[in-house]
Formats: C-alpha cells, structure tokens, sequence
C-alpha cells in the first residue's frame, strides 16, 4: 500500500535538488545557508522517523537559527531573460497549459478513482494519503512531459524549482512550524484556558449577544490559532453546546456548521493562517508580507456578519 | 486553578509578528516559552516540538510542486497565460477573478480541493491571467496596482476554497464538527451540516464578488 512515507521520500529528494541548485548558483552570496536549510528539511522527510523527539527538536532548532539569523538569500540568476520567454511562448502556444493542468487532472480523475469506484476497496493507497499521493503522481508525470517535450538541459528542473525555493525561503516551512506550535499549545493547555476565560463572560438572556460572542470567540480564537479547527471544538464546550444549543434551544446543524464558517472569516485575516496568508504573499513575490491579508478584511468583515445572521434567524427562527 | 500564563506565548506570537521580526523565530520562540509556562520541562518542550514537527511533514509535501512550474515558467508559461488572456474581448480582472471564484467554490463543494491553490493555479496562470486583463483594459499597471491585484488573486482563491469546501460531505472541517458535536450526545450526520455550508457560500460568493466588480471600478480610477 502506498502511505506517506512514499511521499517523504519523494519530497526529501526534491528538497535535496533545492539544496543541489542552490549550491549551483554563484549569484547567491548566502547560498551555503541556503543549501543548509534546504539540507536540513531534506534529512527531516528522509530521516524523521529515526531521529527521535528530542533529535527533530534540535533539527527544528536548527533550521529555525538559518532562517531567523538571516543566513539565507536568494541569487538574480535568471534562466531565460524576458525576451527567450515571449519567443517560447510564441513557440509552443497555449500547448503550455497542457503539462500545467496535468496535476490538477491527475488529482481530479484520481478523486473520482478512488472514490467513487471499486479501486476504493483495494486499498491500493493510504486513505489519509490520497490527495497526496495523487498530487505526487501528477507531478512525476508533469515532469516527465515537460523533459520530453520541452528538452531542457538535464539539471534546470533542479535550477527552476530552486530558484522558486529561494524566492519564497523560509515562508516554506512556516506552516508546519505553526502546526507544531499547536501541538506545543495544546499541550501546554492554552485551548482550555481560553475556553474558561470566553465561558465567564457569559451574557445572560439575550440570544443574540450570546450568537455574537460565540462567532467572534471563533473568529478571534482562530485567528490566535491560524485554523478554525483548534477553536471550534473549545467554542462548541464553552458557547456552543452548553448555551446556545442546550439553554437557547438552537438549532444545533446551523450552530456547527455556521459556527466554523464564521471561524473562517477569522482565517482570512490572521498571519498565522500562514498557508494561505503568508505563503502566497511570498509565492507572488508581493512587497507587503500582509498584502493577502490586507486585500481579505474587507470581505471576511461584511462575510462574519452575514454568518452572524444566519447563525441568529437559520439557528433560532427557522 | 487554571493556569493562565501560557497565554503569554499568545501574546509573544502577535507582538512577534507586529514587529516582522522573522516568523519562524518568532514561532519558535513562543512554542518554547509557552511549553515552559505550562511546567513542561525543557526537553520535553523540545521532544513536543519535535514531535510535531515531524507528524506535521505532510503539510511540506506540496512544494514537491515548485520544478514543474519553474520548468513551465522558463518556457514561457507566465506570457502565454498573459497572451491568453489579451486575446479575449471583454476580460476584465474583476470577472476573470468572478470565474475563478466560482470555479474554485464548485470543485471545493466537489471534494476537489487540492484541483487548484496557490502553487498550483494562481502563481503561474490565475495571477499572471489577472494582471494582463487589468492591463488590456487599463494599460501598463504601476507596482502598487499590480501588487493590489495578485493579492486580490490569491484571496480568491481563498474564499473560494473555504466558503465551497464545507459542501462536501466527507470535508475534515465536516467530520470535525459532527465529531465534536456527538462528544456532547448531539447526533448529527454530515448531511444535515453541509446543507447549512451553502447559505454562507452564496453570501461569500455575493460579498466578494461585489468587491471583484469594485475592483474594476477602482483600477479604472488609479489610470
């Protein structure tokens, strides 16, 4: 059965070629810590599992100390100039789209596969790995086309995807820091803190106030926690179930479904959502780290308030 | 008693990243100081987060994605999706982005979420595909502008995957509510809470479309 750990061994070598192309390119006067980092990530997908608790620990320490001393940059080698690029283009059309779309096609076909025909009960693959082992698939077979096809030189696959590495840099590894940080918080029992503390203020008789308080205690408790997950079960004990399902007489379908969309709202605005706020900021190569985040408020805004309403008429008067 | 001062680690994320000092140290920082107010001994802080971090892999496995689309860059990708779109009359970014937001809640609502994203949509064809149309209606974009609509690009990617995902029955965020619900012996099948997923989607759809509309409006004025 293909699991995980096929994929851990695929992504260590990938981030091992981000490391090999960020050696190669001499415009980079930080590159060693480049190849640092990137090193370090790849040992942690081929050798985590034999490292033990502490050792990964340390290995985080490691990688964190690259990144927050400053020790990696990225170099201006451009491997075509603006010019070679139009000329492709002309050349090759909207042919290009082709090996674009094959991961998004090989992840959709793939879905449809196991979901919905006899493959599923073959267990060919890990049910918690699908996605990703599809998304591995397509990226073989994206590869494979753009050599074929295209020709390259041997190595720019290596160069391409560490110079896009480089540009992004540590922004890469943020959100499965910040998933750590949520295990280190739930340890540490910061979720039943706030629990405790949301549960105390308490408004007595309006539904209303109590519908408010409970979608901006998950707006605001995932916006501490960077995903609606962390908070809605802690919202759910401390609001949700106990006043607005139990005492209120709630409907309690809306009460949770609505309830996490409201904590959604909350991930359009926070860093923390680092994914999908931080990530594509540096993917896209915007100047203000923010700029995602910036361009979300206001709809997350008028949207919380519009989740607010039907908490209150779908959950109370329907 | 309850032992508030973890909360701290809280306040040392948000001061952290107020002041841009560099996330991951920031993150790491917290996670360490967080685990010691909570009377977890050091190495256990570090065994935690080494723990984490290691079960937490998965979430790096996307970048696997980066050679594919820097192979198609280095061949042009970004300029033919810019030709693409100046070939066709009457694209404007606002009702590009519209489609796409539509696009995105339909195959969410599907299950077909990782379909597109950030690396693998927006970077190399949604953004590029934005900014040519605002330039075909507008002319030539200045930095500030050009910044505005890749941002506006890449929230439309997100609304569209959070306010569609919760359709689909079989979603994490699905399984997690009827889970923690049925904690509390409130039974309740995925069905009935996906139902309730699609006001919020018409209302996401109408908000942030409305704003795409405006987007137009607001480039047309900065010309």
């Amino acid at each position: 059965m293909i699991n995980l750990h096929w994929l851990y061994v695929l992504a260590g070598a990938v981030f091992a070629a981000f490391g090999l192309g960020s050696a190669r390119d001499e415009t980079n006067g930080k590159r060693w810590g480049n190849v640092a980092f990137w090193g370090l990530l790849a040992i942690s997908l081929w050798f985590g599992d034999f490292l033990g608790d502490v050792g990964n620990g340390i290995l985080v320490l490691a990688l964190v100390s690259v990144a927050g001393l400053h020790l990696i940059g990225r170099g201006s080698k451009e491997s075509t100039t603006s010019e070679e690029r139009e000329r492709f283009s002309e050349r090759y059309g909207n042919k290009l789209f082709l090996p674009a779309l094959v991961i998004p096609f090989t992840a959709f076909v793939g879905t449809l596969l196991f979901n919905y025909t006899p493959l599923k009960g073959l267990n060919l693959i890990d049910s918690k790995a699908v996605t990703l082992v599809l998304l591995g698939c397509g990226v073989i077979i994206a590869l494979v086309v753009c050599y074929a096809w295209l020709r390259p030189p041997t190595l720019a696959g290596v160069d391409e995807g560490s110079r896009l590495a480089n540009s992004i840099g540590w922004a890469m590894v943020l959100p499965q820091m910040l998933a750590s940080l949520g295990v280190i918080f739930a340890a540490a029992g910061v979720g039943s803190t706030i629990g405790a503390l949301v549960g105390a203020i308490i408004p007595s008789g309006s539904v209303l106030l109590a519908v408010v308080l409970y979608a901006l205690g998950m707006v605001v408790f995932t916006m501490i926690m960077g995903n609606a997950f962390a908070a809605f079960p802690v919202m759910a004990a401390a609001i949700g179930v106990p006043i607005l399902i139990h005492q209120d007489g709630g409907n309690p379908a809306v009460i949770g479904a609505v309830g996490m969309l409201a904590g959604f709202c909350g991930t359009l605005m926070t860093p923390m959502a680092a994914n999908f706020n931080i990530v594509p900021a540096a993917l896209l190569e915007l100047k203000n780290q923010y700029g995602v985040i910036k361009a979300q408020v206001p709809t997350a805004i008028p949207l919380l308030i519009a989740n607010i309403l039907i908490l209150y008429f779908a959950g109370f008067h329907l | 008693m309850i032992n508030y001062w973890p909360l701290l680690g809280i306040a040392l994320v948000v001061v952290g990243f107020a002041l841009r000092f560099n996330p991951l140290l920031v993150v790491a920082v917290s996670a360490i100081v967080t685990g010691l107010l909570g009377h977890l001994p050091f190495l256990n802080v570090l065994a935690t987060l080494g723990h984490g971090f290691n079960e937490n892999r998965y979430v790096t496995i996307i970048w696997i994605i980066l050679p594919v689309v820097g192979l198609l860059e280095r061949y042009g990708l970004q300029e033919q999706a810019r030709t693409l779109i100046a070939g066709i009359r009457g694209a404007t970014a606002g009702r590009l982005l519209i489609i796409y937001l539509a696009l995105r809640q339909m195959l969410s609502a599907l299950g077909l979420t990782t379909v597109a994203g950030h690396p693998q949509t927006v970077r190399p064809l949604v953004a590029p595909m934005a900014i040519a149309a605002a330039e075909k209606q507008h002319g030539e974009l200045d930095d500030e502008t050009s910044e505005l609509v890749k941002a506006m690009s890449a929230a439309t990617d997100n609304v569209g995957l959070f306010f569609g995902e919760d359709i689909f029955l079989a979603i994490a965020s699905i399984l997690l509510i009827q889970g923690s619900l049925a904690s509390f012996g409130i039974q309740l099948t995925p069905f009935q809470l996906s139902v309730w997923a699609i006001p919020s989607a018409i209302c996401a759809f109408l908000i942030h479309g409305t704003r795409l509309l405006l987007l137009d409006r607001q480039l047309g004025r900065r010309k």
